[in-house]
């Protein structure tokens, strides 16, 4: 699997992406509580966790379709904690989705297109009448989809295809080229490689080793595949019952006994990773 | 997919009509709808323009219904405010035709825009049952009023249209045809912007489009006020058409009645709209026709009213359970089969 | 400013208003069951009114064996819909059973146009007669029994949901049908039994209204105040409806006495407006957490 690359010394800059004691409830359920960390410019975040430590909430959070309790987001050093999700998307807050959410009533290119919405001008005048503006508009779409996107995915060849009769590693590389349309300066994917065998992983891994290299985007992701985790992130975010747990570089929050605690349960948790350093090891050895 | 087809551009690509046998096509539809009103009788002249209007209605409710997918039952409702407002210029005030008609549509998105305004905000459910209360409150309005002219309504002159007046059906099919034609285009045309494509995605998934970048109580509030403005266009031609209105004139049942014309049509197409439209037109006359033919026809006239109400309502029921894509997918499977023809598909 | 007239009025609206309620709890049953949204629910009280009179006055049955069979005959009816119209639907998008249910009120009229005709027709008498005094006020007979008779079902429908286990898998049923399969519940059965009940009690609510008011083809209108009671109560709420019910009968009462009858649907449609601005999912409604 390809290696991300080490930063610089970016420590010192302002974080583009910065959640500080967020806090979301529902009811009597705590989704997230005081959670804080920061995301740096050109890096890539991954937030990691059990199932129902509340990475999808906080995604939903930061992208502003929940609004929290407590707590602020901060992004390219502006509170946008009451700022309306469609206007943090016209900002460059760019999202993929868990559970797919392509719409069906259209196809491949036209979901793509819609991911531009925010950055286009076109009024109903002018889409009435498709005279000026709107074909120039359109036409223009058309060609930075087709050149920059539908190219770098390799999804030339279903373009005109309705995404609901695609297979599922197709509209999840979909989904990704609309969160690509959104010009995003962050990129949140929300378990980018769920259900992926190995190959479409690496594909994906690939995908995004590449955005950050070639379109300068950061990216936020929620994985549960620890190989990719550990391999393509800069920085690692640990949440459990809504609270960060841990965080830090790949290697400081695998050596945490919190985080093996969270996933593996109590336990002796030394024993437990003498195990797992020897499965690894036996791993190894055999491939 | 037409085979044999390929484009060298990206504009061409998104041509609404992009092959040259769809063209042709089109010529040969364009041919027919000119030499339609020198050929045919009164009857049909008449059934036209009737149609024309109820396909530019359609037309604004799908776009409402069918593409952004909020279901509303006022239909009647604007087309009347769209009426009324025509009527009432005309007769007052003696204003230029189009001008009453673009004045018709917009005082419709008003009423739109201010039922809307309430009841998008959480739910599409509520705006169905608010435009519902809104084609009783129309009719209040309209009946209570001196200058609507009360229950017995409004009765206007022929309209003028570049000094000739619009007295008769063959008159009048050179005003209604075009501005439909045109509504038709607009409505098509919207599609291939990034508004109609918010509109579908209001639809499809509405929660997700806003955190892609939609606004969603503006762009919802865009459709019906869109499909609003269309509603009373329509209304407008109603009253230079029909030159009586009356506060019975738009009952629910005529909201239903273009329900039904978009869900059998089909809903989300330009041609369900047209196909949809034309098909329930016609319906009510093929029924009169059978009535006629019938041996008791004087006594089974008065079930006439009902029979319609039954057929509307079952026509609905149906489609939605049997054919929910309407004419406009039976439509494309034939297409779809003479393509291949006479290879199996 | 007469009180005395101020509190009659008052006291038929509200009796109205639990004629409201009756038939707003039968929609919400549909509701909670299924989360089909049923827009025929004045059609179906209309249904509920006219097989009462066909059994009553055509048929001349006796009246204690002509409500039951009106209610049963409107259940199987109930019925009969779901399996025929809403039951196919059961994937599509929820839209499709809304749009559904406006056809389906129009088969309604048409059917009750054709085999009554459109005239509106008299129902025999089956409530006490003596005018109900409240202290001074004057309060028509029919008007308060039909609030009590609307009272006594919602009062059992209320137990009923409350100790009953099918209430509880009403509400499983409602909120994952596909969870609800897995752990036993019949969810088809559920889904028969709700419209079965739902029309049923819409019967009831026809019965009264149509003997207070006499039954026409255009009932269906008395539709329209009991979605608004709905919308106002919280779409799946029992207890909005019954709140939403007095309110809307109360404001409607006072419209008609103040302003006129023609007013009455003009100050509902406030109402509903005015709720909808503060509290857009109704007074009672539990607010739809949605998942992205």
């Amino acid at each position: 699997m390809a290696t991300a690359e080490p930063l610089g010394s970016s420590d010192t800059k302002a974080p583009l992406l910065a959640v500080q004691d967020l806090t979301l409830a529902f009811g009597g359920v705590r989704a997230l509580s005081g959670v804080g960390f920061d995301v740096q410019q050109g890096s890539i975040t991954a937030v990691i966790g059990p199932n129902g430590a509340g990475k999808t909430s906080l995604f939903n959070t930061i992208s502003g379709f929940y609004r929290p309790a407590a707590g602020h987001v901060r992004f390219k050093g502006q509170d946008i904690t009451r700022v309306p999700a469609p206007l943090r998307a016209r900002m460059g807050l760019g999202r993929s989705f868990q559970n797919i959410a392509l719409f069906r009533g259209m196809t491949v290119l036209d979901n793509i297109k819609l991911g531009r919405h925010a950055h286009l001008k076109t009024n109903v005048f002018d889409a009435l009448l498709y005279l000026g503006r709107a074909r120039r508009e359109e036409a223009e779409l058309r060609r930075d989809i087709e050149e920059r996107i539908i190219d770098f995915l390799e999804i030339d060849h279903i373009r005109h295809a309705p995404v609901s009769a695609l297979s599922y590693g197709l509209q999840k590389r979909v989904e990704m080229a609309r969160a690509l349309a959104m010009q995003p300066e962050v990129l949140m994917l929300d378990e980018p490689v769920a259900g992926m065998n190995r190959e479409e992983t690496e594909d994906m891994a690939r995908f995004i080793l590449d955005v950050r290299a070639e379109w300068g985007v950061t990216v936020l992701m929620v994985e549960h595949d620890m190989g990719m985790v550990m391999d393509l992130s800069d920085h690692v975010v640990v949440l459990n019952f809504g609270q960060v747990i841990a965080q830090g570089t790949p290697a400081v929050v695998q050596a945490d006994p919190e985080v093996a605690r969270a996933y593996l349960g109590s336990g002796d948790v030394h024993e437990l990773r003498r195990k797992l350093q020897a499965a690894a090891v036996a791993h190894q050895g055999a491939s | 997919m037409r085979i044999g087809t390929f484009k060298e551009s990206y504009v061409a690509d998104a041509a609404l009509f992009d092959s040259r046998t769809q063209r042709a096509w089109l010529m040969v539809a364009a041919a027919a709808l000119v030499l339609l009103p020198f050929v045919a009788n009164d009857y049909w002249l008449y059934m036209a323009c009737l149609v024309a209007i109820n396909i530019a209605s359609s037309t604004g409710l799908n776009l409402l219904t069918g593409y952004t997918g909020l279901v509303s039952l006022g239909q009647a409702a604007f087309m009347g405010l769209g009426a009324y407002t025509v009527a009432i210029l005309q007769i007052r005030w003696g204003t230029p035709l189009l001008l009453n008609l673009v004045a018709g549509g917009a005082v419709a998105m008003l009423g739109g825009i201010v039922v809307g305004v309430p009841s998008l905000r959480v739910k599409g459910l509520y705006l169905a049952i608010v435009t519902i209360a809104a084609t009783f409150i129309a009719h209040f309005l309209f009946a209570n009023f001196e200058f609507t002219g009360g229950t017995s309504g409004l009765s206007m002159s022929p309209g003028r249209l570049f000094g000739v007046e619009l007295d008769s059906s063959f008159r009048l099919y050179w005003l209604i045809v075009p501005l439909t034609i045109l509504m038709l285009l607009g409505s098509a045309n919207l599609f291939r912007t990034r508004i109609g494509r918010a509109f579908i995605a209001i639809r499809d998934r509405d929660i997700s489009a806003e955190v892609l970048g939609i606004p969603l109580l503006r762009y919802k509030l865009l459709s019906f006020g869109l499909s609003s403005f269309y509603a009373g266009v329509a209304g407008g031609l109603w009253a230079y058409f029909f030159r009586v209105i009356t506060p019975e004139s738009f009952p629910l049942s005529m909201s239903i009645f273009f329900l039904a014309a978009i869900i059998v049509g089909g809903m989300g197409s330009t041609l369900g709209s047209i196909l949809g439209a034309a098909f329930m037109t016609m319906v009510p006359e093929v029924l009169k026709l059978v009535f006629d033919l019938l041996p008791a026809s004087t006594d089974l006239a008065v079930l006439l009213s009902p029979v319609r109400l039954i057929i509307f309502g079952a026509l609905i029921v149906g489609f939605l359970i049997f054919e929910p894509l309407g004419l406009a997918e039976m439509w494309r499977r034939t297409r779809r089969f003479f393509h291949l023809w006479p290879f199996r598909n | 400013m007469d009180w005395g007239y101020l509190f009659e009025v008052c006291l038929t609206g509200l009796a109205g208003g639990g004629l409201y309620a009756l038939a707003a709890l039968a929609f919400v049953l549909v509701y909670k069951a299924t989360r089909v949204v049923n827009l025929a629910i004045g059609e179906l009280l209309m249904a509920g009114g006219y097989l009462f009179f066909t059994f009553a006055v055509m048929w001349a049955l006796p009246l204690w064996l002509a409500i039951p069979a009106a209610v049963l005959a409107s259940g199987m009816l109930g019925g009969l819909i779901e399996r025929l119209v809403i039951r196919p639907l059961l994937g599509e998008p929820p839209i499709s059973a809304f749009m559904v249910t406006v056809g389906l009120g129009s088969i309604l009229v048409g059917l009750v146009e054709i085999i009554w005709s459109a005239d509106q027709r008299r129902l025999p008498d089956f409530m006490p007669s003596k005018p109900i005094m409240v202290g001074d006020a004057f309060l028509a007979p029919k008007v308060f029994w039909g609030a009590v008779i609307a009272a006594v079902f919602i009062a059992a429908v209320l137990l009923v949901f409350r100790y009953w286990r099918g209430g509880v898998a009403l509400r499983a049923t409602a909120s994952d049908q596909a969870a609800a399969y897995v752990v036993g519940i019949n969810v088809p059965r559920v889904f028969s039994l709700s419209w079965v009940v739902s029309a049923m009690l819409a019967a009831v609510s026809g019965i009264i209204v149509g003997s207070i008011g006499g039954i026409s083809s255009s009932m269906g209108v008395f539709g329209l105040s009991v979605l608004v009671v709905v919308i106002v109560g919280g779409l799946d709420s029992v207890l909005g409806a019954l709140v939403a019910g007095l309110i809307v009968g109360l404001v409607e009462g006072l419209a008609a006495a103040y302003l006129g009858g023609e007013y009455k649907l003009l100050a509902t449609f406030v109402v509903l407006v005015s709720i909808l601005m503060v509290r857009p999912y109704g007074l009672f409604g539990t607010r739809d957490i949605e998942r992205l």
